[in-house]
């Protein structure tokens, strides 16, 4: 029997790890927005959410460390079985399209590379804005001090080359993510006709769903100024 | 009656292996829609024969759908455009006339072209050479009651078996990826008693040796089983999934 190296190096095991890793960065995903959603609450949720993060201390760089695995593993992958494609056709057809029925070419599907590199790029520039930015230092309630993220998440999305970038990179999750789910499935070789297409039916709302959630924050800071109904400041 | 169609064709000439290849273009008159594309193509070589130009080659032998010789990329789609059907059953009827059709040779790393529209699809032999078998004591045919199999896994196994090796899932995948015929090969054999007690290793040589020949990955497009004359579902290349990851814990 093959070496776990070698299995997960073979053709299947590429694609059941990038199926594995598709689907952890996805759970990840839901974690972030639920969090970012505190930011709607009182007026401390958010910075007492971020805190408690911060205070895992070397839990929180063994989660980063990890997440930042999945993440270039899961690029790694997907570029490299790209890239792969021009050694395995080195001359393309003068001519090409899709039959359609069955097949899940798509706009989705076919930009699964480029949408995935952009929102790694964007990764870096979101990482370096919010965990690295300059934050003043709050009181909170509890008398402990918090950095204020919330004020430096508002002081960003009112810019609008910051609101309209996230919105426009955000809404590219609705294309990787509605191909990604359902073929992160696949990869685990779900078999059944009738499951592939629930699970493609729930891509699509899980895509829509988690995209819309996303880009509801730089939008309505944005449009509101952070001084909403739904943002007491 | 029907009317004769003139149709304008481009296609794929390529003198051998090695050397570069180019397009040609010629346009037919005397295109009846009661031809199969590849009696379409038998007129093409006949009037380019009268003429003293060298005719087109191109793979064929049963022309009944089911050797899987021909294997043409048809205006961008392997077969032409008709869901499970293959080029040699595609009629002219499917055409109007004036249309242009193109038409390429399956184009893949692992599948080198020999002259025009025909290809070297001996990677297909090898994938099937390493693992694509059932080991048996030769001798007198068993009893054909002695091994029962269920119905459910016959059928199934039928359905993969209906494999004709046409390679039109390697040249209509974006990746040029294998993975539906190997894994409709060892969905076919693992599915029966003969063939279970090999699954392991059968599953582990036949998916490494795609990657030897040079076939890309999958990358769940499903365009395979779009263009697969024989309707054989991407269920295959679970089934490929499951006897791997099985063969790694066994």
């Amino acid at each position: 029997m093959p070496s776990f190296i070698k299995a997960i190096n073979s053709q299947v095991g590429r694609k059941i790890m990038t199926g594995i890793t598709g689907i952890g960065l996805m759970l990840f995903l839901i974690g972030h927005i639920v969090g970012n959603l505190t930011i709607f609450g009182a007026p401390e949720a958010f910075n007492i959410y971020t805190k408690t993060l911060e205070d895992l201390g070397p839990l929180l760089y063994v989660i980063e460390a990890g997440l930042a695995f999945f993440f270039l593993y899961h690029t790694i992958l997907g570029v490299s079985i790209w890239w792969n494609r021009r050694k395995a056709r080195p001359e393309g057809y003068k001519k090409y399209q899709t039959k359609g029925g069955p097949s899940h070419q798509s706009l989705a599907s076919k930009s699964m590379v480029y949408t995935g590199i952009i929102i790694l790029v964007f990764l870096v520039i979101h990482i370096w804005t919010f965990k690295f930015g300059d934050t003043e230092m709050v009181k909170l309630a509890s008398g402990e001090m918090a950095r204020d993220l919330r004020a430096l998440v508002i002081e960003k999305f009112t810019d609008p080359l910051y609101a309209f970038g996230y919105t426009f990179v955000l809404s590219l999750l609705i294309l990787h993510l509605s191909h990604g789910f359902w073929s992160a499935f696949t990869s685990l070789s779900m078999k059944s006709k009738e499951a592939s297409k629930k699970v493609q039916m729930g891509a699509y709302g899980f895509a829509i769903v988690i995209m819309l959630m996303f880009i509801f924050i730089p939008l309505y800071i944005y449009f509101t100024g952070g001084e909403g109904s739904l943002i007491s400041y | 009656m029907s009317k004769d169609m003139t149709i304008h064709l481009k296609y794929w000439k390529q003198s051998g292996p090695d050397v570069p290849g180019h397009f040609e273009e010629y346009t037919l008159d005397t295109v009846n829609e009661h031809m199969s594309f590849l009696e379409m193509l038998d007129v093409l070589n006949e009037e380019l024969q009268l003429k003293g130009k060298e005719p087109v080659e191109f793979d064929y032998d049963c022309r009944e759908g089911i050797c899987g010789s021909c294997n043409l990329v048809i205006n961008g789609q392997a077969h032409g455009p008709k869901a499970e059907v293959a080029c040699c059953q595609l009629h002219m009827r499917n055409y109007k006339d004036g249309d242009k059709i193109t038409i390429e040779p399956p184009r893949a790393a692992a599948f080198p072209i020999i002259k025009d529209l025909v290809v070297d699809r001996s990677a297909f032999d090898r994938i099937i050479e390493v693992g694509g078998y059932v080991s048996v004591k030769t001798g007198s045919a068993q009893e054909a009651n002695a091994l029962p199999v269920e119905k459910e896994k016959s059928d199934e196994a039928f359905e993969y078996a209906a494999c004709i090796g046409c390679g039109a899932c390697v040249a209509a995948c974006p990746n040029a990826s294998a993975s539906l015929f190997t894994g409709a090969k060892l969905a076919h054999l693992n599915k029966f008693p003969q063939g279970e007690v090999e699954r392991s290793n059968r599953a582990v040589a036949m998916v490494d040796q795609m990657k030897e020949e040079g076939f890309g990955d999958c990358s769940n497009f499903a365009e395979c089983e779009a263009v697969c004359p024989k309707g054989i579902s991407i269920s295959a290349i679970a089934e490929m999934r499951r006897d791997y990851i099985k063969a790694l814990v066994n």
